[in-house]
């Protein structure tokens, strides 16, 4: 067996989206800390300066690239999948079973979807102004120059449609992770009731605080509660 | 006077020596030469999986839509073997003692001997495929006692024995159709045999989806097709279950024996009302643990919980103080209809017992407790702990049970009544499980070999499999080394066309009656005749009767069955009439073997031939033989009787009391 | 206890085979028992419908008591119908009311070809099963039963395992049609004996492939399968199935 064929059979894909999910819950935490930093109440310096080093240093910056080759891989793999899967049944049953099975299990796709805009839009907000087209530099009080993220930030989630949209994509988010979190340990392999039960656990708990705190961010903006 | 072919010599080395000098077939041979396995129960799926590991070329066939669902798999209580793993003094001559002792002594004493002696290799067979056997905490495996029997030597997987085996089976049969030794026929029905030169040279079989009929060449062919049980419309068997490849092998000249050895189990579920389309059997591991009783009174209305200790009849108890509860299938089966008839049944119908589980419930109760250590219980507490053991050891049957009736049995006792089960009789087998026709065999259910007049529970599942496994892959060899000389015959031989042309007729012929009336209508009144007249008790009179009134049918069925559909089409309706044409033919011959044995024995009562405590009273002198019967025309048989000699078993009256 | 009779309309799906395109026929059952079995019911019907010149409706049945596997119907929107662990036959008419529709529809997968009506071709599972759900062991090689001690945790987990009767219900009820829960409880079963140890990774890596070949869809973990199983065979049994398949998988020389 090659690896090839390991990763490409039906429980090969799912191992692809179970370990690119794990790690992009790994990336959730991480990008939820770092922007935690805005309620600091410093006026945004160590949010800047922590945008900084992520975007100074050569290992987030090495990481960044596998995150972008992992989101990818979790797109198209699972656009792939939800397609494959669909085209087993040909002729549809006229009352389908929704009883077995939670919507938002059943709907990752949609979830997914909604996601995959709010990624274009929010790299659109902030990744493409601090890696591309410039944003202005603020110095630091130990004399270093650094994007003014955090000002960007105050601007963008000045606008109600803006912050409407992050607060859906959260909850988007949210039950993305509520069926994702555990679906993806089930896949690799974690069958142990108790490791089970306690996975789910925390998966529930991830799947509310995670998409919370990120939905916090831009109303604590639109609302002034930072400055 | 049959030769049954038993080998000589000692009982305890006859399938010893017949081992160490059986002809052999050199693995070369076997790869060029064909055999048909028709039906994949544990006989059929046994026989062609060792038969593919053999070497042999082999066709298995089977009306499911998978060998996985052959009705073996509904057997629940459990398998027995001669380990004495419990060291409770069972041994290879007891199981075998039990066994013929059990039959009502109208089995073969080789043949049984034999079942004795391999039934430790099927356990062992079984373990080491994988079947997951209930064990205990040491790792090892577990026993429980069955009826009959005063040992604990039954093997079982909860209350799904039968269908780990068959699984079990099921997958070397399927490795064995990966490596390509054996080519699998799902939806087939075989519709007859093919005979060439006095020999069984291979089978027409219906494609149930296309309905097109196809030729089989073999060597040899083997039918595990399962009992008749269904002629009664009302049993315990699958729907589909039938006689009818046993049915043409009779009509191709293959003797039927002891037809009317029936067995009708004491605890199922009892009948609800017309609509009933088969009854549900509660495994007789239930009465392990289950007490039987009904009110002392006559006609008592109260609920069951009402009603006092002191005024229940713990009527097995009570007559059969050495074996409770736990008598052999045809003595609690009667004792029950005789209960009911004498006015003292309950529920709606009054055509039940109750099964109880109180007294177990609260004698498991208090072995937890005092297990954990548990004080100061209350009464409670005590009945929740026992349900929780009864629900492990028996949960799936409750649930069924639970579905079926909408009552709750952990809280109200079961309501039973004794239903057609088994069929002892079958394609008379010499003791190579060969027909009195060259080259067509019986093994499980489908022959008569091992049970006498009434099967010990438990015994079915070592049987079918001792005949797969372990007796088979010896005596098909010792036939087939002869065969090697004769080249295959093509199907285009005229005996294989004039098979298919009459198996066609017969079906236009049935198809285009166009009468008014369903299959399904004919083959409940055959059933009711059957049941009413050669069932649980039967007499002279009822007989000749039924035999008169089964011919009537068989003529309006002939005459004004109606079968939807076409013949080239997927078409259940003509697969079933099919089925119940034969088991029209099979339902009088049962009743003329019936009244042919003027004596009672096991299953079979003869209401003239009782004890005046109302048991069954054999007649040694004249009956100790097996009623082997040969079509000689429409409404007509030969009787052929193999003498039955004991000589290591001195015959008795059945004792269990 | 008191019984009611029930009239009801029932929505069936009627195909003449699998070349054509099939479509609902409405029929009304009346004067029926709940005391009945669903399957019984429909005996009911079909009896009226050879007596009057029509065709009966094909399904698929034989034991009847929920263990053969054979019946299959997806009744009201759910596999073997609204009963839990439960098979069709042995779901009975207490669990209808008077007046309802009820629509029954065949199991639903392209990897199970509809035969006629509600009849299908579930012969997917036993090639699944030739392609390894079975220990290489002939008849004839096996020590004593005893020899080898199987820790009881273990055995009955097996055995909860092999429970699966086989019946599709998995492939049915799953959005992705997919036969996870099938071939787990195989690989679960095998794979918690020592007797399935020798050949655990090629057999789980083998039936996945033929699971794929036939046309199964992937698990997405919904849980529908273990929902509509009528012998309960836990979802646990497919993380399991992973995890065997990635041990496998990496291991593999």
């Amino acid at each position: 067996m090659t690896f090839k064929q390991m990763f490409t059979s039906s429980v090969g894909k799912k191992l692809i989206m179970g370990f690119t999910g794990i790690f992009l819950v790994l990336f959730l935490v991480v990008h939820a800390g770092l922007n935690a930093c805005i309620w600091a109440m410093d006026g945004g310096v160590m949010f800047n300066r922590a945008g900084h080093f992520m975007g100074s240093n050569v290992v987030p910056r090495i990481l960044e690239v596998g995150l972008f080759f992992f989101i990818f891989l979790h797109i198209i793999q699972g656009y792939m999948l939800t397609l494959q899967n669909r085209s087993k049944r040909a002729v549809g049953y006229a009352v389908n079973y929704s009883k077995g099975s939670k919507w938002y299990s059943r709907s990752m796709a949609i979830l997914g979807t909604i996601l995959l805009m709010f990624f274009v839009i929010h790299w659109k907000h902030f990744w493409v102004p601090s890696r591309i087209t410039g944003v202005e530099e603020i110095k630091l009080p130990n004399g270093v120059e650094v994007h003014n993220l955090y000002a960007v930030m105050q601007e963008t989630f000045q606008n109600i449609w803006v912050v409407v949209f992050y607060v859906v994509s959260c909850i988007s988010l949210a039950y993305h992770l509520a069926h994702g979190f555990q679906s993806a340990f089930k896949t690799i392999g974690v069958h142990n009731k108790r490791y089970h039960a306690m996975i789910s656990c925390i998966g529930y708990g991830f799947a509310i605080i995670i998409p919370l705190a990120f939905a916090m961010m831009p109303i604590s903006f639109y609302l002034h509660w930072v400055n | 006077m049959l030769n049954a072919k038993i080998p000589a010599g000692k009982l305890e080395e006859k399938w010893v020596d017949y081992k160490g000098h059986c002809k052999l077939v050199n693995p070369a041979n076997k790869r060029k030469m064909e055999v048909i396995v028709v039906g994949t129960g544990l006989a059929g799926a046994s026989a062609a999986a060792s038969l593919g590991e053999l070497g042999y070329k082999v066709k298995a066939f089977c009306f499911q839509d998978s060998p996985r669902r052959a009705h073996s798999i509904a057997a629940q209580g459990g398998i027995n073997a001669a380990k004495n793993y419990q060291n409770d003094g069972d041994s290879v001559f007891r199981l075998f003692y039990d066994t013929i002792k059990g039959g009502d002594y109208r089995a073969r004493e080789g043949n049984v001997h034999r079942l004795a002696e391999v039934s430790s290799n099927i356990i062992d067979q079984c373990v080491a495929q994988g079947v997951p056997f209930a064990r205990e905490y040491g790792g090892l495996l577990s026993n429980r006692s069955f009826g009959g029997t005063q040992v604990q030597r039954t093997f079982y997987a909860a209350g799904q024995t039968g269908q780990q085996l068959l699984i079990g089976a099921y997958q070397a049969l399927e490795r064995q159709v990966a490596l390509g030794n054996v080519t699998m026929y799902a939806r087939h029905e075989m519709l007859d045999v093919v005979k060439i030169d006095g020999k069984a040279k291979g089978i027409i079989a219906r494609n149930l989806i296309t309905g097109e009929l196809e030729k089989h060449f073999g060597y040899a062919v083997l039918l595990c097709t399962g009992g008749y049980g269904n002629v009664f419309y009302l049993s315990t068997n699958a729907m589909g279950s039938n006689v009818t490849a046993a049915w043409k092998a009779h009509k191709q000249g293959a003797y039927f024996a002891n037809p009317c050895f029936t067995q009708i189990h004491p605890t199922c579920i009892p009948v609800s009302g017309d609509h009933q389309s088969k009854l549900t059997l509660m495994s007789e591991s239930l009465r392990n643990d289950g007490r039987i009783w009904v009110p002392k009174a006559k006609g008592d209305n109260r609920k069951s919980i009402d009603i006092p200790e002191e005024e229940r009849d713990y009527y097995l108890e009570r007559r059969y103080p050495a074996f409770g509860n736990l008598v052999p299938r045809d003595v609690a089966s009667r004792a029950a209809k005789e209960r009911c008839d004498a006015g003292y049944g309950v529920g709606t119908s009054k055509q039940a017992v109750y099964l109880d589980f109180a007294a177990a419930i609260e004698r498991y109760g208090k072995t937890e407790v005092s297990k954990q250590g548990l004080s100061n219980v209350s009464h409670e507490e005590i009945i929740a702990l026992g349900k929780e053991v009864v629900k492990e050891k028996y949960g799936n049957l409750f649930d069924m049970y639970a579905k079926i009736t909408g009552e709750n049995p952990y809280e109200v006792p079961m309501r039973i009544y004794p239903a057609v089960h088994y069929t002892m009789g079958g394609l008379w087998v010499d003791y190579e499980l060969q027909t009195n026709v060259p080259g067509l065999y019986a093994l499980g259910e489908a022959n008569f070999s091992d049970h006498g007049a009434n099967r010990l529970g438990a015994s079915a599942l070592m049987q079918g499999l001792a005949d797969g496994y372990f007796v088979v892959p010896y005596t098909l060899g010792n036939n087939l080394a002869d065969e090697i000389y004769n080249a295959p015959i093509p199907t285009s031989h005229p005996a294989f066309e004039a098979a298919e042309k009459a198996v066609a007729d017969r079906i236009n012929t049935l198809k285009n009656i166009n009468g008014k009336q369903s299959v399904e209508s004919f083959h409940k009144r055959l059933g009711k005749i059957i049941w009413d007249k050669c069932g649980m008790a039967r007499n002279a009179e009822g007989l000749k009767q039924a035999i008169a009134e089964v011919q009537a049918l068989k003529k309006e069925f002939w005459s004004d069955v109606r079968i939807p559909g076409e013949i080239n089409e997927f078409n259940p309706e003509l697969d079933k009439a099919n089925r119940v044409a034969d088991f029209i033919e099979l339902g009088e011959l049962m009743c003329v073997d019936a009244l042919a044995r003027d004596e009672s024995c096991g299953g079979h009562f003869r209401e003239e031939y009782q004890t005046p405590d109302g048991e069954a009273l054999r007649d040694d002198e004249n009956f100790m033989y097996v009623a082997a019967w040969e079509t000689t025309g429409e409404h007509e048989w030969a009787l052929h009787k193999e003498e039955l000699k004991y000589e290591v078993i001195k015959p008795s009256q059945r004792n269990y009391k | 206890m008191a019984h009611n009779n029930l009239n009801l309309k029932l929505k069936v799906w009627r195909q003449k085979n699998a070349n054509t395109t099939g479509a609902f026929v409405k029929y009304d059952v009346n004067d029926i028992s709940d005391e009945m079995s669903f399957l019984e019911m429909l005996d009911v019907l079909n009896e009226k419908l050879i007596v009057t010149g029509e065709e009966p409706i094909a399904f698929d049945h034989d034991c009847r008591e929920g263990i053969c596997g054979m019946c299959s119907l997806y009744i009201d929107g759910k596999p073997h119908g609204p009963w839990e662990a439960n098979t069709t036959c042995q779901l009975h008419m207490r669990a209808f009311k008077d007046g309802d529709t009820i629509t029954i529809e065949p199991w639903r997968s392209n990897a199970f070809p509809i035969v006629k009506d509600l009849t299908v071709d579930r012969g997917a599972f036993d090639r699944i099963i030739q392609a390894g759900g079975y220990v290489s062991v002939n008849t004839g090689n096996a020590v004593d039963g005893n020899s080898l001690p199987i820790n009881k945790d273990n055995a009955d987990a097996s055995f909860a395992a092999a429970m699966c009767i086989g019946c599709g219900a998995c492939v049915a009820a799953c959005k992705n049609s997919s036969a996870m829960l099938f071939l787990s409880a195989k690989v679960s079963h095998l794979a918690l004996l020592p007797q399935g140890e020798p050949e655990r990774k090629s057999r789980v890596l083998n039936m996945v492939a033929q699971m794929d070949k036939e046309g199964f869809g992937s698990c997405t973990n919904t849980g529908a399968c273990e929902a509509a199983c009528p012998k309960e065979i836990s979802i646990a049994n497919i993380a399991r199935l992973n995890k065997e398949y990635l041990r496998a998988g990496l291991t593999a020389e």
